[in-house]
Parts: structure tokens; sequence; C-alpha cells
């Protein structure tokens, strides 16, 4: 069972009050755009097995949509955050540097 | 046709006609109940000041509940309320709160035909809601509300006490909540945790 709790309700939220967002901090390549730059953009997804970020969106509750970051392997929490940003803020990458030293996901690490 | 003295009251239904079950909780339908839905940043000081002053009562907090001086104000997300208060008075806590709110980016909508009011009366109201919703029960407290799913469906509840409770839904799925509620309350069916 997995846990996240909605960074706009302060409500801890069991993961079926959620609707899954797939992969978070994707940048849009639209028209004008390079091929591979669209097909990344569209079709190309991280799959690893560790640290990894998602968006989320609390639908049966405040229907906001929010970023989480956690480990595919233990399902540990490391943190959520707000949707308006382009990538993890310092504070989730501190905690999970002090968890798992040394990890990247993308340009992120 | 109205006659005189009849109240404009006596031709409201309510989704289940005060459906009622006894179980080893009791479950009701609520009387036709005025049900208000606020869209705006409650940040906004335009808002919070027109919230005050037509309620009497500011903003609740997050996931909080308001007593006003007109029914109760709920916390449903950043950006949305739930004003609870008589059928006859919605009307006007509309109009009210829509002058009030004058060019402040908003929304105001009598949603009291659209949803569904249920009662949960017991001691073991908290083990009911439990069965039903994805929620820490022993950490839910009165004078808070949440959006949930009740099984299937979407559905907001607070405690109006430390043994009872009320729900709000959609309207078009009254039955599916009353008939889950009294399933789970039905004699013998108790697990005990509460
Ligand atoms: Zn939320």
């Amino acid at each position: 069972m997995l846990l996240l709790e909605c960074p706009y309700c302060g409500a801890k939220c069991e993961e079926t009050e959620l609707s899954p967002g797939g992969e978070a901090h994707i940048k849009r390549y639209g028209p004008g755009s390079s091929d591979q730059d669209f097909e990344a953009y569209l079709f190309m997804r991280e799959n690893p097995k560790g640290v990894h970020f998602e968006r989320w969106r609390h639908v049966y509750g405040c229907g906001k949509w929010f970023h989480a970051a956690r480990c595919t392997q233990s399902l540990e929490v490391f943190g959520t955050y707000a949707a308006q940003t382009f990538e993890p803020p310092q504070e989730i990458k501190d905690k999970i540097s002090a968890k798992r030293p040394g990890w990247s996901w993308r340009d992120f690490s | 046709m109205m006659q005189k003295g009849q109240s404009k009251m006596s031709n409201i239904q309510t989704a289940m006609n005060g459906a009622r079950a006894t179980g080893y909780v009791d479950v009701s339908e609520a009387p036709a109940t005025g049900m208000i839905t606020l869209r705006g940043d409650l940040a906004d000081a335009g808002v919070q000041k027109a919230v005050k002053s037509v309620m009497g009562a500011g903003v609740p907090a997050t996931l909080a509940v308001t007593d006003a001086d007109v029914g109760q104000i709920l916390w449903m997300s950043p950006d949305e309320l739930m004003i609870v208060c008589a059928y006859d008075q919605a009307d006007q806590v509309v109009a009210d709160l829509i002058a009030a709110l004058g060019e402040t980016h908003s929304m105001v909508v009598n949603v009291s035909d659209a949803r569904a009011v249920f009662d949960l009366n017991g001691s073991a109201t908290f083990e009911i809601i439990a069965k039903l919703a994805p929620i820490d029960m022993k950490s839910m407290q009165a004078g808070t509300v949440r959006r949930t799913r009740f099984a299937q469906i979407p559905a907001a509840f607070w405690m109006t006490s430390n043994d009872s409770a009320r729900i709000i839904c959609f309207r078009s799925v009254a039955e599916y909540m009353f008939n889950q509620l009294r399933n789970s309350a039905q004699a013998g069916f108790e697990v005990g945790d509460w």
C-alpha cells in the first residue's frame, strides 16, 4: 500500500484516493521541434529500480496535481511537493541524498 | 398550485425520500439541506473578506469545518468551499456572497439539488466509515472534513460529534451510498474496533 501526503491538503492519502499521472518533470516538445525531441517527449520514459519522480492527482480529494519522489524498489516515499515547479526542490533532493547517496535521475542528482 | 400558508418546502423531494436504516449504527438521509459551492482562491483577501462578511465566520483552515452564523463552512480544496445551511436559505446566501465578492475572481453556485446528504449516528460511526473509505479513522477528529471515496463513489464527510457523521455525495449515486451504509451497519457485521 502506497501512502502519499497531498501537499495542498496535508491529507495522508491512500493510493486509491489518488490518480497516477506518470513520470514527472517531462518537458514538452511541440510543433517546430525535432523529430527526436518530439519522440522522446511522447514515448521515452524512465523505468528505474530505485529513486523515481512521479505526478499524482488527489482526484477524490482536493483535485490538485502534485509531485512525489519515491523508491520503486522499496516503495519508500521521500516526499511530495507542489506541481508548480520544473524540478524537485532542494529539500526533497537532500532527503533522497540522505537515504540514497549518489542517486541520479535524468538530469537531477 | 401553492395554497396560502403552505410552505414551498413541502414540494422538495430528497433523493431517497428520507430513507432510514437501523443497524449497529443508524443511517438516515438528512432532510433537504442547503449546499453552496464557492470557487475562488481562498488565500485571496477579497474572498476572505466576502466570506467573513456574509457568513460571520472566516475561511476555515485546511481540512477544517467552521460554524458560521448561517450554517457551516467546509474546506474542500485551496480554491473551494462548501457552505452547508438551511435549504430555503441557500439562494439568499448565494446572492449575498456574489454581491460581496463583486469583481473578485470567483464562482458561487447553489448545488443543494445536485447532492444527497446522509447522517450516521452511533458509537461505531467511525467503524462504518473505516469500512468504506480509505481513511485512517483513528486519526480523524471532529471538526475536520475529508473528501474521499466511499467504495466506488466520491464523497465528503465530517464528524459532527465523536459518534456521528454527515456524508455528502452526488444525488445521482444517493441510492448506492445509502445501500452501502446500510449494509455496513447491519447488526451482526460489527468489527469491534470502535
Ligand atoms: Zn489534496
